[in-house]
């Protein structure tokens, strides 16, 4: 096992501790409601587009430390991508994150501040706690609005 | 706030010495392992027990030396199996203080001994405007095989709730049950609160009104002294890797003449007298709800695991772990925004508590990190985190072996995660 603080790194505990983009948005319809089977964690993200071009991304809920900084850090590197380019970055996150895309210099770049939670790659049942805000944004932008889960 | 459990056995037993404790524990081998470089303390035990080598021996040796099919072979091996398997559930019989084997259904695990009776019984007895009492605290498998029948044969599910220490009140059992309630499926231990319920007593109101009780004692059966026929509960269910057997081991046990009434639920082999195109019919209790080639190393297993609790006993385990319990509670209640969930005056065997600003997943991972196994998660007990609020709870659960150093490193790892993530 590696050390716990390169699971932990500062920038999520960070994140943990005072999430980016807490809350509603409450005019849209691009929302969707995640769901994590194993712990039952739960949260909502809301989107709002400028129209191919998201300009707001916020969610809700409770979660571990690492579900929570991965969906705070989520809202911020979303903001102002296209939705090609944001499911684009999800493939990438949850690929390398499974294992299926190596961590190279070249992804480890890529992912630019998503790299530090590269580190549950050691921990296969945190995983999902790492993607789960990415899972339900995705359902968020094809207006899928509940029944996303981690599975 | 009284945190000191009080178990219903166990107070008569003189306190273990560190000698026997250190013995039990050379009886199972995990126990001397290493986690992540640091001595393993094994703090989950209401997911799964360790085996001791008795255990790991027979079901070692029955694939060595007998492994054949049973109730079938003329040959000597299957003779042995048939032998062996059949001695295993002669000792849940005693174990358990059944009248007779007749009684004693093998299965795979609780859950399966639950929707058996769900099943079998519920389909064959349940109709519209029939009521199936559970309360608040139950584990999953005894919430939805109850579920699903009552939407099949239109009865209705209703909930004895629980209140914030985590107990019923027999007040609300007496007012919920009437002439409309046909079976009461209730836990003996709550997996995710410790909480003891008062069964028998449960029992005594069911029967006044003509309901069946059916205890879900896969916790229970390891940490309280089981005996149906005082209890006269008509179901009991439990597995058997809970006790420190195999994985895929259960019991059913029912009242014969209850037993004899229901059809079988799963259709197959072992379980038939004659088969007909036209017309099959059944063979005798138990089998008659044994289809199929059962687990029989993890059988086997099973009653040489009874066995070796029986010699621990079962007084000893309750007056150690409740002990451990109460040392637990005392040393996790002094941590700074630590919560307690679950503090019933009768309870046995686990913690479960939530922390501000950590949730239970971290402390998990942070607690693997020191060789501590806990659980983290809802417990397959939705409702009652639903109850209490959370999403879930960090649970240390108790097994005899256990420690109060093993404990003092809980303790060591909660502190940890605290500067963490303070």
């Amino acid at each position: 096992m590696m050390d716990l603080r390169e699971l932990y790194q500062d920038l999520i505990v960070d994140h943990n501790k005072r999430p980016r983009n807490f809350g509603k948005i409450d005019d849209t319809t691009y929302f969707a409601e995640g769901f994590n089977p194993l712990c039952g964690d739960q949260l909502t993200v809301y989107l709002k587009l400028d129209g191919d071009r998201i300009s707001q991304v916020t969610f809700e809920g409770e979660g571990c430390a690492i579900s929570t900084a991965s969906a705070s850090m989520m809202t911020e590197i979303l903001t102002g991508k296209t939705m090609a380019e944001a499911d684009e970055l999800f493939e990438l996150f949850h690929k390398t994150l499974v294992g299926e895309i190596e961590l190279d210099d070249d992804t480890t770049a890529q992912l630019g501040k998503l790299a530090v939670l590269t580190g549950v790659r050691a921990y296969p049942s945190r995983v999902k706690c790492a993607t789960l805000a990415w899972h339900t944004c995705q359902g968020a932008l094809h207006k899928q609005h509940d029944g996303i889960t981690t599975e | 706030m009284n945190n000191i459990a009080e178990p219903k056995s166990g107070a008569g037993a003189d306190p273990v010495t560190d000698a026997q404790l250190a013995a039990w524990r050379a009886d199972f081998p995990i126990l001397g392992t290493q986690v992540h470089g640091k001595p393993l303390a094994y703090l989950d035990n209401g997911a799964t027990t360790q085996k001791p080598q008795v255990v790991i021996d027979a079901v070692s040796n029955y694939y060595a030396t007998t492994n054949s099919n049973i109730h079938r072979g003329v040959h000597q091996l299957s003779e042995l199996a048939t032998a062996a398997y059949e001695e295993g559930r002669e000792r849940v019989r005693s174990f358990i203080g059944a009248a007779s084997v007749q009684e004693v259904i093998l299965t795979h695990g609780t859950t399966e001994s639950i929707n058996l009776v769900a099943n079998s019984w519920g389909g064959a007895n349940l109709q519209a405007g029939d009521q199936v009492l559970i309360t608040e605290m139950e584990h999953h498998s005894n919430i939805v095989p109850w579920q699903m029948v009552c939407e099949r044969t239109g009865a209705q599910l209703v909930v004895i709730p629980i209140n914030d220490a985590g107990e019923i009140s027999l007040d609300d059992v007496s007012q919920l049950l009437c002439e409309r309630t046909k079976l009461v499926a209730i836990s003996h231990l709550s997996n995710a609160l410790g909480s003891i319920n008062p069964v028998k007593e449960v029992i005594e109101l069911a029967h006044q009104v003509g309901a069946l009780v059916l205890i879900d004692g896969a916790q229970a059966i390891a940490h309280i002294e089981v005996d149906v026929a005082d209890l006269d509960c008509d179901f009991y269910a439990f597995s058997g890797h809970k006790i420190f057997g195999p994985t895929g081991t259960g019991v059913l046990y029912g009242k014969e003449a209850l037993l004899e009434t229901m059809p079988p639920w799963q259709g197959g082999g072992d379980m038939i007298r004659i088969v007909r195109f036209e017309k099959s019919t059944w063979n005798d209790l138990p089998y008659k709800f044994e289809a199929g080639t059962p687990n029989i190393a993890g059988g086997i297993g099973l009653g040489v695991a009874l066995e070796y609790v029986t010699e621990v006993g079962l007084n000893n385990i309750a007056a150690h772990e409740t002990r451990l319990l109460n040392y637990a509670s005392e040393q996790l209640q002094q941590l700074p925004g630590l919560k307690l969930i679950g503090t019933a005056r009768h309870r046995a065997s686990i913690a479960s508590f939530v922390m501000e600003q950590l949730h239970a997943h971290d402390l998990g991972t942070i607690l693997d990190s020191e060789g501590i196994a806990i659980r983290a998660g809802h417990h397959c007990a939705m409702p009652v985190m639903q109850h209490y609020g959370v999403a879930a709870t960090a649970r240390a659960s108790f097994a005899f072996y256990n420690t109060i150093e093993e404990v003092d490193r809980l303790i060591a790892g909660l502190k940890k995660a605290v500067e963490m993530f303070a």
